[in-house]
């Protein structure tokens, strides 16, 4: 049964929409594959607005891997901004693809990357839209199975009533043998309905459904146990591992849009994973191990990507992009390649202790000199030490120095407040530490014409990692000092001038703590909140504080549990934490002694260079670091 | 700069819902990945030597864009025309290209021909609030624009305004809906007449309001002949076959069709 697109019914909604170019698809480099051809059919979704999804590199790169299987078709859907949303209701508009304009009800699966928390209610938007039941156990055997994956799927309990399914990790292989299974299924007249396919993915092991499982409480309101309740369901969950990258160069043609969206680059990853040890850092403790991509790769698909999109910024991703072995090697070669060729590069995560002036001399070469950004994150050497960052006051001033020295006129520092044992002297160091900074700028460069932006943003405790236990500092707190620091910056007469300050209220992220460690009791807080109007959480302007605490309250009235019992309270050693059942292959008695040692100010080296410390990833997960150097280099591109 | 480029393009079907600044990066790209020779300014920032003149507004198709591209080795203009159309998502079309000789081609665009269809409204509702806009001296009208509540007349700036009868609905189409078509020519003024603007006119005239989201397409852009109120075509200026003698600028339109 072929299925129709809803486009007739659309476009004539469009003319009274903003940026209605958003809801049109046709970007270069996308794919509408004949419905009838496919038999597994996936609905890719990213749950924000469509200037925010597209450049995702997740979705485009399982775009492109299931449009490439044969059988297989994937499509794109984002979240629609209320404008649209409310003349779709208005006009029995179900919630569409951009690439066929299909409902995604007719599809398979729709999958759903999550980067942040704040798209959970989007999520919801979605479902309703798409006439899809709510939650899981409502839907039956004509709705899509509803996949969650991205980073904040390694804790998808407060959306574990709305889902079928998660998957923990890289997405590429997994995705690949879910079409599978889902093909075979329904190529044997799809037996037992919904929940046979489930327990065909969940026994695999590699594949979370969460209705397979009984979550039980104290009468505290702690978590007593998560268990399967029923048998051939693993006890626990494991995450997916990409190893070897060079065999999985993609997004080989990126997605290219009409409309402006927040990256207009293209983007290759360098590396995987990383194993610096930030103990506030979820991304470098659930993406372990490092695993590199070589220098002859990268440089193929940026000459590609180029080719193939016309953008002219490349981006080279990964979580600490200075720490490739072969940094130097990748950015000579590619910023030779495209001499002259106003090409830029741009390396977004960079480490001060990893950076140096022929790196960003490399970067500005056939480009604009954009700013510098570094992320100390603690304002103290102490407290540095506590997050196991391990940057001195000293690599920052050399490295600023000679930035200023050569040319930057401006740099970046990020930091975190309410960080575990922080105290006011703490955040008041970053005051200091900017000072030093602007100082350096005006030795080195005998001009006052320096400039330091400080940007700040509140520490959310997130699962899989050192502070999955932490106490979360409470917003009044945050607000008091980030207070504290501004009024210190700008009562300087001598530097007040020269930095800038940035910096969120403290509000916002206790929500993303109750998203972040919520247990399903949260679920009802989400529908709440949903229900009440709540839409697009990470933007400011949409994000309402009261909305989640007035339906918190509501949603959780009766239960020995409130917001503050899932952020600010510090958990000990054997709670069962809510995804314990999900494994990340972190060893949990690893990640306790790492915040034992954190509160006592011990530090943890990379084990890319130093002996292995037992986290546990590499043995349990079967895999281990793959990093260079591969001694290969970049040549000259030939002129055709 | 060894020479410059003087493109005629259109935007259709979805794609008439990007705006100017969609528009400008999709050419830059396009450029890019065509490898067509564009000029750089010179500087911090480089940007291309791309100029755009007078973009349709979002939500409007057209038949008649211009830009302008300044190239550093010489370039055949059908050879451009071809590459860039290639390079160009389906729906960005371009049509013509030619040499720049003479001139300036924004001071050239000095009107243009709106096509409105109006469906599910009969031509014969419509004519009659044509009659009494076209038998005023002055319609005012008020729009939000970025300088906030605008009002201004839309009137003068209407050389020609008729209502024609959907040639869908004649053939059978789109059976049982009539479908008015409008046909303005308007030349540019400041603030700029829009054919939205015509449209808030035969409501204060005649209160007429059509039923449904007007589809509104632009047919030509160009030097206004005044004997004939036609809008000619601008690139003829810079074609050497006619030596300068404008001809009617909609005559592309019925090709592409």
């Amino acid at each position: 049964m072929s299925v129709e697109s809803v486009f007739p019914r659309l476009e004539p909604l469009l003319h009274a929409v903003q940026k209605p170019i958003q809801y049109v698809g046709g970007e270069l480099n996308s794919t509408v594959k004949e419905w009838d051809e496919a038999t597994v059919r996936w609905a890719l979704m990213y749950p924000d607005a469509y200037e925010v999804g597209l450049p995702n590199q997740g979705v485009q790169i399982l775009y492109e891997i299931l449009n490439e299987l044969p059988g297989t078709l994937a499509e794109r859907t984002y979240a629609v901004w209320p404008d649209l949303e409310a003349l779709m209701r208005e006009h029995g508009v179900p919630q569409f693809t951009v690439d066929g304009h299909r409902p995604v009800r007719a599809f398979d699966v729709l999958g759903v990357s999550f980067s942040t928390e704040l798209g959970y209610t989007n999520l919801l938007t979605a479902l309703d839209l798409a006439g899809i039941p709510l939650y899981a156990a409502d839907r039956g055997d004509d709705d899509p199975i509803v996949l969650a994956g991205g980073h904040a799927a390694f804790n998808p309990e407060p959306i574990a009533d709305f889902l079928d399914a998660a998957v923990l990790g890289d997405g590429e292989q997994i995705a690949i043998a879910i079409s599978e299974v889902v093909r075979e299924w329904k190529a044997e007249g799809a037996p037992g309905g919904r929940d046979e396919v489930l327990m065909r993915l969940a026994s695999t092991g590699g594949v979370y459904v969460p209705k397979f499982y009984d979550v039980e409480y104290h009468p505290d309101g702690r978590i007593k146990r998560v268990a399967p309740n029923r048998s051939g369901v693993p006890w626990r969950v494991s995450k997916h591992t990409v190893m070897d990258l060079d065999e999985w160069p993609y997004p080989k043609k990126p997605l290219v849009p009409l409309a402006e969206t927040v990256h207009e680059r293209f983007s290759v990853e360098i590396f995987r994973g990383c194993t610096r040890g930030c103990r506030f850092c979820q991304a470098g403790m659930i993406t372990r191990p490092v695993r590199e991509r070589s220098v002859t790769t990268i440089g193929d698909m940026v000459e590609a990507g180029i080719k193939e999109s016309g953008f002219n910024e490349v981006g080279l991703l990964s979580l600490s992009s200075a720490d490739h072995s072969e940094i130097a090697e990748v950015t000579k070669g590619l910023a030779d390649r495209y001499e002259g060729g106003n090409v830029s590069l741009s390396l977004p995560s960079t480490r001060v202790d990893a950076f140096n002036i022929d790196l960003a001399n490399e970067l500005s070469r056939n480009g604009r000199r954009s700013g510098l950004t570094f992320a100390p994150e603690g304002g103290s050497e102490r407290l540095r030490k506590v997050i196991n960052k391990m940057v001195t006051e000293e690599d920052l001033i050399r490295t600023v120095t000679a930035a200023y020295g050569q040319g930057w006129r401006q740099v970046k520092l990020y930091f975190m407040c309410g960080l575990p044992t922080e105290t006011d002297e703490d955040v008041l160091g970053i005051a200091d530490l900017a000072k030093k900074v602007i100082k350096a700028g005006r030795e080195a460069t005998g001009s006052r014409d320096v400039r330091c932006t400080v940007s700040i943003g509140g520490f959310v405790p997130k699962p899989h990692t050192p502070f999955q236990w932490a106490s979360q500092c409470d917003h009044q707190t945050v607000d008091a000092r980030l207070k504290k620091l501004r009024d210190a910056l700008r009562s300087d007469k001598e530097f007040g001038k020269a930095i800038g300050y940035r910096y969120h209220d403290g509000q916002p992220s206790i929500v993303e703590g109750l998203l972040s460690r919520g247990d399903r009791r949260v679920g009802g807080v989400i529908k709440a909140v949903w229900e009440s109007g709540g839409r697009f959480d990470g933007w400011s302007e949409h994000f309402s504080y009261q909305r989640w605490m007035s339906c918190a309250e509501q949603a959780l009235s009766g239960l020995p549990v409130d917001v503050d019992w899932y952020t600010v309270r510090e958990r000990d050693e054997v709670e069962v934490l809510p995804w314990d059942h999900l494994d990340a292959g972190l060893d949990r008695e690893w990640l306790w002694q790492d915040w034992q040692d954190a509160v006592s100010g011990g530090e943890v080296e990379d084990c890319r260079w130093t002996p292995c410390y037992d986290c546990g990833v590499c043995p349990t997960m079967g895999t281990e670091i793959q990093i260079g150097p591969t001694g290969r280099k970049l040549l000259p591109l030939t002129v055709v | 700069m060894v020479q410059r480029l003087r493109v005629r393009y259109a935007k259709r079907g979805r794609l008439r819902f990007t705006s100017h600044r969609d528009i400008s990066r999709a050419v830059e790209r396009a450029v890019r990945r065509a490898g067509i020779p564009v000029g750089f300014s010179a500087g911090f920032s480089p940007h291309p030597k791309i100029s755009y003149a007078g973009a349709a507004p979002t939500g409007v198709a057209s038949e008649a864009e211009y830009l302008e591209i300044g190239v550093v080795t010489t370039y055949d203009p059908e050879r451009l025309r071809a590459d860039l159309d290639s390079s160009l998502p389906p729906g960005l079309d371009v049509l013509d290209v030619v040499e720049a000789r003479v001139g300036s081609l924004a001071d050239r665009l000095e009107s243009s021909v709106w096509e409105l269809r109006l469906p599910g409204a009969e031509p014969a509702d419509v004519t009659p609030a044509v009659e009494r806009f076209l038998a005023e001296d002055r319609v005012e009208v008020e729009r939000l624009t970025k300088k906030g509540l605008r009002r201004f007349d839309a009137r003068e700036a209407v050389v020609a305004l008729t209502v024609h009868e959907s040639a869908d609905a004649a053939a059978g189409r789109e059976p049982g809906r009539p479908c008015a078509i409008l046909r303005m020519v308007v030349r540019h003024v400041t603030p700029a007449v829009r054919p939205d603007d015509v449209l808030t006119g035969l409501r204060r005239v005649a209160e007429f309001a059509p039923p449904s989201p007007p589809e509104v397409t632009r047919l030509a852009q160009g030097p206004l002949d005044v004997r004939t109120g036609a809008t000619a075509d601008p690139l003829d200026l810079d074609r050497d076959v006619r030596g300068g003698e404008p001809g009617p600028a909609v005559r592309l339109v019925d090709d592409h069709k």
